[in-house]
């Protein structure tokens, strides 16, 4: 067989899929992937606590206020715990929390911005409605009343649960945003000639609202989403802070940071190390919502194409 | 135009009843309304509290209820011993008429108490409000006029952390920087104060209250700021690239003049837009900056209400904040509508 030595082949590329499109621009963004870098070590550090020989809630009367040293890296509590542990477990509540109230805000959110934007009508009126007012409340004021009120209320569920209990309350207030999203994207698409075509096989509302229109937001919905996570930690580890979010003993970062308050003076290393591991989740939440948010721009993966 | 107003109050009075109406239900899902502490006192028979229950008006179905927080009940009729004679009649005006109900917890009226403390607030918060607009919007638009520059670079850099700071943790490091550890090369005492509006007990002095107001106001600023210069850069950039800046540039303009007369004019818009959305944060944002600095505001008079759980203090300013949130997103709407002519006709 002949050879072709001045020919260059060139070797077949993987298929070029979405996800792999936008993995790629993801990865352009320095800040997105430092980001990525530093939330994934939390994560692990967090999902480590256990390895720690120190128990995060047991008091050890006899080590209270120890300055940061080789045996404990973040110092010791006015209770003689641990300040490492603590924040680690904390950070376990404080993603969790986060975690949870993305997923009340997408399963209250998308449904009814879904509804609003593609059945239009009185239904559309009547949810906007909804949605506007429950945005021209002072969130946290009204946060704080609703975990009082919470608080209150005799159900065993919420009584020994405060991450429920707390995740509750930041998500009645966060799912308008999402609603309008979603809202946003129906009131776009619902006009398109392939929702028509499907209409004219046939299909449900259900399917078409799920199958045809839906997939158009995931883009919207994933970075909203993503930035939300942060949004609630912020916003936990403020109630935490103020005595309306976690309950002590349990540790959160906001309230490791409310009892650090009265001990500012003397034991300052109390305040400074919640504190901190709050600002690295959050900024790097935001690097990697930001890098996500170019990475699934439309617009831009149709200018890649072309590439 | 006048039509386009009208038309946004109408639309935004059933939007104030629907607040209210949720906050009411709230309330009232609580336990421990005012008649709670007289159910454990052993001084009250069962037929006392029934009597006062009557008083109160809380034996009555929740939506009578509803329309006598809103309008008063001093036009209906109470019967205090279940008899069927009247007794007297209600002593509420409503809130309609500016009556909020009593604390709970000292028996003042509601409304007083907020405007007592109010001053303080918008006193805090506005000085906040204003420093954030100083630092912010030059900035914003020297990062957009010079983009990628070393400036644009570390502002935003500066503005992503800015953004992801806890409020009440750089509250705290600045108290613990400026109160605890750096002492007044003159005095020897500390600095800044830690917390209070003034020196008690002291004479009124400018310096005394600007030094107490640095700290609180810093505390709040920086977030603001971020999140500020970071729109205004993006709203900047958007209208710079836009075909007629480059028409202007194109016919010759200075670049002074395409910034200043066609640029910045329209960058403007959805900058007061966002002044008026963000305005209300100078009534209901000062809760946690209150309570690390003892500022004695709103904010303040809150967290101990809801401490307490003294449910007609809570509703009252709750009512203020929104009325104050709706009222604001009527005036950006009808600014920006004014502003941008396209907006009117939808």
């Amino acid at each position: 067989m002949p050879k072709k030595t001045d020919e260059k082949i060139s070797p077949m590329k993987p298929p070029d899929t979405m996800a792999s499109q936008v993995w790629r621009r993801f990865r352009r963004h320095p800040g997105a992937m430092v980001g990525a870098v530093i939330l994934t070590i939390l994560i692990i550090s967090v999902l480590l606590a256990g390895l720690s020989p120190y128990d995060p809630e047991i008091s050890d009367i006899k080590n209270r206020f120890q300055s940061p040293s080789w045996t404990h890296l973040f110092g010791t509590d006015g209770l003689g715990r641990d300040v490492l542990v603590r924040v680690l477990y904390g950070g376990r509540v404080s993603l969790t929390v986060g975690f949870m109230v993305v997923g009340i805000t997408l399963s209250i959110g998308v449904p009814i911005g879904a509804m609003a934007g593609y059945f239009g009508g009185w239904i559309d009126s009547v949810l906007s409605k909804v949605i506007d007012a429950t945005l021209s409340l002072p969130a946290l004021m009204f946060m704080i009343l609703l975990a009082a009120i919470l608080r209150e209320i005799d159900l065993p569920i919420l009584k020994t649960n405060s991450t429920l209990t707390i995740a509750l309350v930041l998500g009645v207030l966060s799912w308008p945003t999402v609603a309008r999203l979603v809202r946003a994207v129906f009131l776009t698409f619902r006009e398109m000639e392939y929702v028509q075509a499907a209409k004219a096989l046939g299909a449900s509302n259900l399917r078409i609202i799920i199958s045809e229109i839906l997939p158009n937001g995931f883009g919207p919905i994933i970075v909203e989403s993503t930035l939300g996570i942060g949004y609630a930690i912020m916003e936990e580890s403020t109630l935490s802070f103020l005595g309306f979010g976690i309950m002590p003993p349990t540790p959160s970062w906001g309230n490791l940071l409310d009892n650090a308050q009265e001990h500012l003076s003397q034991y300052p290393w109390l305040a400074i190390f919640p504190g901190l591991m709050i600002f690295l989740a959050i900024i790097s939440i935001n690097f990697i919502g930001d890098g996500l948010r170019d990475a699934l721009d439309p617009y831009k993966i149709l200018a890649q194409i072309d590439e | 135009m006048g039509q386009y107003i009208v038309r946004r109050l109408l639309q935004a009075i059933p939007m104030l009843l629907l607040v209210s109406i949720i906050l009411f239900a709230l309330i009232n899902i609580a336990p421990g309304g005012p008649l709670a502490q007289f159910s454990r006192s052993r001084r009250l028979s069962g037929e006392r509290v029934e009597a006062l229950k009557r008083q109160f008006g809380l034996d009555k179905p929740l939506p009578v209820q509803y329309i006598v927080w809103l309008a008063g009940n001093d036009w209906m009729a109470i019967d205090t011993d279940g008899n069927g004679i009247t007794d007297s009649y209600g002593t509420r005006k409503g809130v309609l008429r500016g009556d909020f109900g009593f604390s709970f917890q000292n028996r003042e009226p509601v409304l007083e108490q907020i405007m007592d403390r109010l001053p303080n607030t918008i006193y805090l918060m506005g000085i906040t409000l204003i420093v954030v607009a100083i630092v912010a919007i030059p900035i914003g638009i020297i990062s957009a006029v010079k983009q990628y520059s070393a400036f644009d670079i570390t502002v935003t850099t500066l503005s992503f952390m800015g953004q992801a700071m806890p409020e009440f943790w750089l509250g705290l490091i600045l108290i613990l920087v400026f109160y605890v550890t750096l002492d007044n090369p003159v005095t020897g005492k500390a600095l800044l104060p830690g917390g209070g509006m003034f020196t008690i007990g002291a004479e009124f002095s400018l310096v005394d209250r600007i030094n107490h107001l640095i700290l609180p106001v810093s505390m709040g600023v920086v977030g603001w700021v971020a999140w500020w210069s970071r729109f205004l850069r993006s709203s900047m950039l958007e209208v710079i690239n836009q075909d007629y800046i480059r028409t202007a540039r194109a016919k010759g303009q200075s670049e002074r003049k395409v910034l200043y007369r066609h640029a910045l004019k329209n960058a403007l818009i959805p900058l007061i837009t966002m002044i008026m959305i963000d305005f209300p944060y100078v009534f209901t944002g000062a809760i946690v900056v209150e309570r690390i600095f003892s500022w004695p505001g709103m904010g303040r008079l809150y967290y101990n209400s809801a401490t307490s759980r003294d449910y007609p203090m809570l509703m009252g300013v709750l009512i203020l904040g929104s009325v104050v949130i709706i009222l604001s997103n009527l005036m950006a709407d009808i600014i920006y509508a004014y502003l941008d002519p396209r907006v009117r006709y939808d």
